[in-house]
């Protein structure tokens, strides 16, 4: 895309820029304006409604780095990470070889598979608060009736993060799903045929030889994906554990949560902020590589 | 990927996925399930997907009459309607330009709309509760609508596709006289409204199920959208009166679930995209 002639026509230019100027003004405000204060509050001392701002430089930050809580809070994010982004993928592969495959019932799967992904999590996070309840919760009723003592899911500090991890993994593997199912439709058929005639008769085999070098791209994507979203975890941690037991659940935005917005550090939970949004950056720029390598492919 | 196998490859695969259906169904079921039983049968250890004696009718009331159910879902139409609304018009008339007209800073703010794309919602948080917070508008439908107007990605989808309509079509409307506003209103967004819907079922599904936001500006119960006003009834509940509760969460989860089984097709569509979109 190159930039025409502005003088081209006086007219549609002026229209133009009528156009796309309360776009720009939104964009300047509520978008790109925040997102660059935010990095400047982040090299202040200041709390919210405190009538004084100092600029500390990279204060906020020294004392990050020295915070047990932010570190603690930084590796359960990645551990996190780590549990759910294999555990969606895999799935979410799985289901939809599974489901592609199958002859008949794939939009009942499908849509059967994708509904996590659309109900509202607040809603169902209180469902599984329900279903893990130490006593009279369904998953340690029946775990009990095959003889396994299920103990407690959410207050146990080895297993909570895990449990907030599983909720993640039931939550997305659907929406990994339909993302394999477009690399999938993307493979040309011919493609299975050619690989037939050379001998790759078996199941394995054609998946081997033809649907996951094709799918690499693919995967490659939606493991990135999968990690800006999973990075982002909130919403379970606030209502099932608030960040406990004995910070086991602290993950970093709601850490960011805590110090902005309950204990008004408003300067400390933008540094937060800050740390927050270079790793989703850096995340988001490795998924523009892979969406570049995706359509040089598909 | 063609279909094909053994007849006994043919009843694993759906032998597994029916297995994995279960797992993945059981919170619903059980939910509903819940939401129908008496306490002396929730605090069974018998399982049972019916209940022996109905309590539909006094859990449901209570769920009604406890919390303002229906005011929340009310605000949550109030709130993804306004968003959409107000999205669309700051995104298509930009969307437009960007896609179809020639004009000086073209570049620069499409390129603007794909950094747009890649900042997290929650980056601005603090500095957009600042500003309401000095313009005295925290804990308001405007606390809750205004930060989410500019949408990159309604921009980025919309220009997509006004970049795919014919050009002959707008010289064309330009011969009969018709300004660019004209071609927009009477051309255009007619001719737009599948992308429209496919952005709007993002949208939608995106702010009926958002937490983080409403739950930083909004402190009165009567503003409360359905995920925060769920948090605040399983808080009024102190998570014991599981009947009611359940029956409360199905309330909250209903729409989205039926509208997405109303119109499956679009809704995967749509969230493909914006998961490509990340």
């Amino acid at each position: 895309m190159t930039d025409a002639n502005p003088a081209d026509n006086p007219g549609e230019r002026r229209a133009a820029y009528a156009l796309v100027s309360p776009a720009w003004v939104a964009f300047v405000v509520l978008l790109a304006g925040p997102s660059l204060a935010v990095v400047v509050l982040s090299l202040t001392d200041w709390q919210l409604g405190a009538p004084t701002m100092n600029f500390i430089g990279l204060g906020n930050y020294e004392q990050l780095f020295t915070d047990r809580v932010f570190w603690k809070s930084f590796t359960n994010t990645f551990v996190y990470c780590l549990v759910v982004v294999p555990g969606s993928v895999f799935l979410g592969l799985g289901l939809a070889l599974l489901i592609e495959g199958a002859t008949f019932g794939r939009a009942f799967y499908r849509a059967a598979y994708f509904l996590p992904v659309t109900s509202t999590l607040i809603a169902m996070a209180v469902v599984w608060e329900f279903l893990l309840h130490p006593s009279v919760g369904l998953i340690n009723i029946v775990l009990e009736q095959v003889g396994i003592t299920g103990g407690d899911w959410l207050k146990n500090p080895s297993r909570a993060l895990f449990t907030l991890a599983g909720i993640g993994i039931w939550q997305s593997a659907g929406l990994n799903m339909v993302l394999f199912m477009a690399g999938l439709k993307a493979i040309p058929p011919d493609l299975y045929e050619a690989a037939e005639i050379d001998g790759a008769s078996s199941v394995w085999e054609r998946f081997r030889c033809v649907t996951w070098p094709m799918l690499g791209p693919a995967t490659l994507f939606v493991t990135v994906v999968s990690g800006i979203r999973s990075f982002q975890v909130f919403d379970t941690v606030e209502v099932l554990t608030k960040g406990g037991p004995n910070k086991a659940t602290e993950v970093l935005l709601y850490t960011m949560y805590t110090e902005a917005f309950n204990f008004f550090r408003t300067g400390y939970g933008a540094a937060i902020t800050v740390v927050f949004l270079v790793v989703v950056l850096a995340l988001t720029l490795l998924q523009v590589k892979a969406g570049e390598k995706r359509t040089h492919y598909g | 990927m063609r279909p094909g196998g053994s007849i006994l490859g043919h009843v694993l695969r759906h032998a597994v996925l029916l297995a994995g259906l279960v797992i993945m169904l059981m919170p619903f079921v059980w939910m509903i399930s819940t939401s129908l039983k008496p306490p002396n049968e929730i605090f069974s250890t018998k399982l049972s997907l019916l209940p022996t004696n109905w309590a539909a009718v006094e859990n449901y009331t209570k769920a009604f009459t406890k919390v303002p159910l229906l005011r929340y879902l009310l605000n949550g139409v109030i709130v993804t309607g306004g968003i959409f609304f107000l999205q669309l018009v700051v995104a298509l008339p930009a969307a437009y330009a960007l896609a179809k007209l020639r004009f000086k800073g073209r570049d620069i703010l499409f390129t603007m709309v794909l950094v747009g794309l890649m900042i997290p919602a929650q980056a601005p948080a603090i500095p957009r509760y600042v500003m309401l917070y000095e313009i005295g508008l925290l804990d308001s439908y405007a606390a809750l609508i205004l930060p989410f107007v500019f949408s990159a990605f309604g921009i980025f989808l919309m220009r997509q596709f006004f970049k795919t309509v014919p050009d002959d079509l707008m010289h064309a409307a330009r011969l009969d006289g018709l300004g660019e506003f004209e071609i927009l209103w009477r051309i255009m967004l007619p001719l737009a409204m599948p992308a429209m819907l496919a952005f709007g079922v993002i949208s939608i599904v995106t702010h009926w199920n958002d937490f983080f936001w409403p739950l930083i500006v909004i402190q009165t119960g009567d503003l409360a959208t359905p995920p925060l006003g769920t948090l605040f009834f399983r808080n009024e509940e102190a998570g014991s009166d599981f009947g009611p509760l359940m029956a409360g969460t199905v309330v909250i989860t209903a729409p989205l679930v039926l509208l997405f089984l109303a119109a499956q097709r679009r809704f995967i569509e749509g969230v493909t995209l914006s998961g490509m979109k990340g």
